[in-house]
């Protein structure tokens, strides 16, 4: 229908990956002791989600590209 | 919970884009077809994805973990008895009708295979519960983010009930369908962490075992010969036949909501992998849902927060927001509540649209106003996206004075869907059955199934438990609905054959999938399904 959805999911994961990977790295590291059990588990999911965005997002573009050629 | 600014830019980002994924849509909605049906365009993994998506609202992730606390791994059989044999079933067997007979709306099929008071009864109870249900998640939402996160009641309501009529009056079916794609995403990356941690919390599965306060909560079929040994008060029979079978396949093969998805899709051979690939996810889920409902009763620093000295009971409602607030610093948390956020949102706003569409085809264009120009029903369409808003909003405020009507109105969607598959079931399978048989069978079904429930209630008969009743009650309004619709059949015409190619199995013929190869087999897949799910049943037996 026009717009594929693999882009504004690519879009919207890339960035809350972002944004858990700084704070997870400028957070005061007791949160982490606090809750998740010791493990910086912002910065490492962070990275997970922002490797899915990054992997939607590319999906998408390579179909826009596929389809114009 | 104390959320920090960088949880409430997630949430803020969540609203963004979902009204940004509308405003995208808008150019695209030109016919009917589009509004209604995202004009029957979209890819088997997204209708499958977005099938998922509408079944899964915020109540049943939170209902289901609540259980799980409550009543250990018996909860399984909501998503593996309850749902897969249903879903192979839709796809293999009933998507080649729905999508074939290129009905607009279950009701719509109705009246092609029985007569228009059929589809009229089944248009008016269902348009009617799809209303209420959309009040109810809204309510729910707007209760809880009070309780988490201090948000006044009616700002919620309003707030969400506002992003969620936007979008779809912009992008109708496909914004809705696109948005419970993304709540998909959403709720696989904000949950799977709860299991991961909730894991590493109790020591893995064996410490898990361990720490759960009866054994029978570690196994999922173990305890079910006899009511009294599972603490649901549920046995066999109940499960597998009223749970298992006519309340599952009841909901996933008519229910219109999940159907609509299959109906937006490409063609024949999506449209019949739609449940599938819905399957698969599914099948899975009781890691994000089952198993933080396990953690939160065997970790003892959130199992104590669940006590309520007050009651001298555990607040099982509360396992799933206990645990996000437990295990997640902030920022994971921002995710977590976002994905809860999206799950109510889209819960509404699936309802909204199989609302629009029932309304403005089976309904009004069918008696109030037909044979006008299709923009004019694209336009009704629209306006009946604000009404139904406006009622929900409505609706969220009286059950917040009348909390039990929440229940009550969980228990009349139960009613409709249990004698409704019976209609299906005959309709489908049996080219005999008549016409008026259908309406008769259905409307009987309904009022057996109220009947039951009005003697339980009053005491009048006794089950061991609400579940159970439910079970029972389920199975009972299928069997009077089979009956006297069959009984009606024998004394009533039936329908010309002719008439009835396309919408019956032995008239219909049957999708070709010879030429596809073997991974794009419906028929493949659902017995892949089938497998997987068996072994899962055994692992965790």
């Amino acid at each position: 229908m026009g717009l594929d959805i693999r882009l504004p999911i690519g879009i919207i994961f890339t960035v809350y990956g972002a944004i858990l990977i700084i704070y997870g790295m400028v957070a005061d590291p007791s949160i982490f002791q606090e809750k998740s059990l010791g493990v910086n588990i912002d910065l490492w999911w962070g990275l997970a989600m922002l490797v899915f965005g990054v992997f939607m997002g590319a999906l998408a573009l390579r179909a826009t590209r596929h389809s114009e050629s | 919970m104390h959320p920090h600014f960088v949880d409430y830019a997630i949430i803020a980002i969540y609203f963004v884009f979902v009204l940004g994924i509308g405003f995208a849509l808008r150019g695209r909605m030109k016919t009917s077809d589009d509004f209604f049906l995202s004009g029957r365009s979209i890819p088997g993994w997204i209708t499958g994805l977005a099938f998922m998506s509408a079944n899964l609202g915020a109540l049943e992730v939170m209902g289901h973990a609540a259980n799980a606390a409550k009543y250990g791994m018996y909860v399984n059989h909501f998503y593996w008895l309850a749902a897969m044999p249903a879903m192979c079933f839709v796809g293999v067997f009933m998507m080649p009708f729905y999508y074939g007979s290129k009905v607009r709306s279950v009701p719509e099929f109705l009246r092609k295979r029985y007569d228009e008071k059929t589809r009229t009864l089944n248009a008016l109870c269902f348009a009617f519960m799809a209303l209420l249900v959309s009040g109810i998640d809204l309510y729910a939402m707007a209760i809880l983010f009070q309780r988490l996160l201090n948000w006044p009641f009616w700002a919620s309501v309003i707030a969400s009930a506002v992003v969620v009529a936007i979008y779809i009056y912009l992008g109708g079916l496909t914004s809705s369908i696109y948005n419970e794609v993304l709540q998909f995403f959403l709720i696989v990356f904000g949950f799977l962490p709860l299991a991961i941690l909730g894991l590493k919390a109790v020591g893995g599965f064996a410490g898990l075992k361990a720490s759960l306060p009866n054994p029978g909560y570690a196994h999922t079929w173990a305890n079910i010969w006899h009511a009294a040994d599972n603490p649901m008060g549920v046995n066999w029979v109940a499960t597998i036949f009223g749970l298992g079978f006519v309340l599952s396949f009841g909901y996933w093969c008519t229910d219109f909501l999940v159907v609509q998805r299959g109906l937006a899709a490409k063609n024949m051979a999506s449209a019949q992998r739609t449940p599938l690939i819905a399957a698969v996810p599914k099948m899975f889920f009781p890691l994000m849902v089952v198993l933080p409902g396990l953690v939160a009763i065997a970790y003892s620093p959130v199992r104590q927060l669940l006590w309520d000295p007050a009651k001298g009971a555990y607040n099982y409602n509360q396992a799933l927001p206990v645990m996000l607030g437990s295990l997640y610093p902030s920022g994971l948390l921002g995710l977590g509540l976002t994905a809860l956020l999206a799950s109510f949102m889209s819960g509404m706003a699936g309802n909204v649209t199989a609302f629009n569409t029932v309304w403005t085809f089976d309904i009004y264009q069918t008696h109030i106003n037909p044979g006008k120009p299709d923009h004019h029903y694209l336009s009704m369409g629209r306006l009946a996206t604000v009404f139904a808003v406006v009622v929900g909003i409505g609706t969220a405020f009286i059950v917040l004075h009348f909390n039990n009507l929440m229940d009550y109105l969980q228990l009349l969607f139960a009613f409709f869907n249990a004698p409704l598959f019976g209609t299906f079931l005959l309709g489908m399978f049996w080219k005999r059955t008549s016409a008026h048989s259908g309406f008769w069978g259905l409307l009987c079904g309904i009022l057996a199934a109220a009947t039951h429930y009005t003697l339980y209630h009053f005491h009048y008969i006794h089950y061991p438990s609400d579940m159970a009743a439910n079970f029972y009650q389920a199975i009972w309004a299928f069997a009077v609905c089979f009956c006297v619709t069959v009984v009606v059949t024998f004394f009533t015409e039936p329908r010309k054959e002719e008439e009835l190619v396309g919408l019956v199995y032995s008239l219909t013929p049957r999708p070709k999938t010879s030429n596809l190869p073997w991974y794009e087999r419906p028929s493949v897949w659902a017995i892949g399904i089938l497998a997987l799910c068996a072994v899962l049943n055994i692992i965790f037996w």
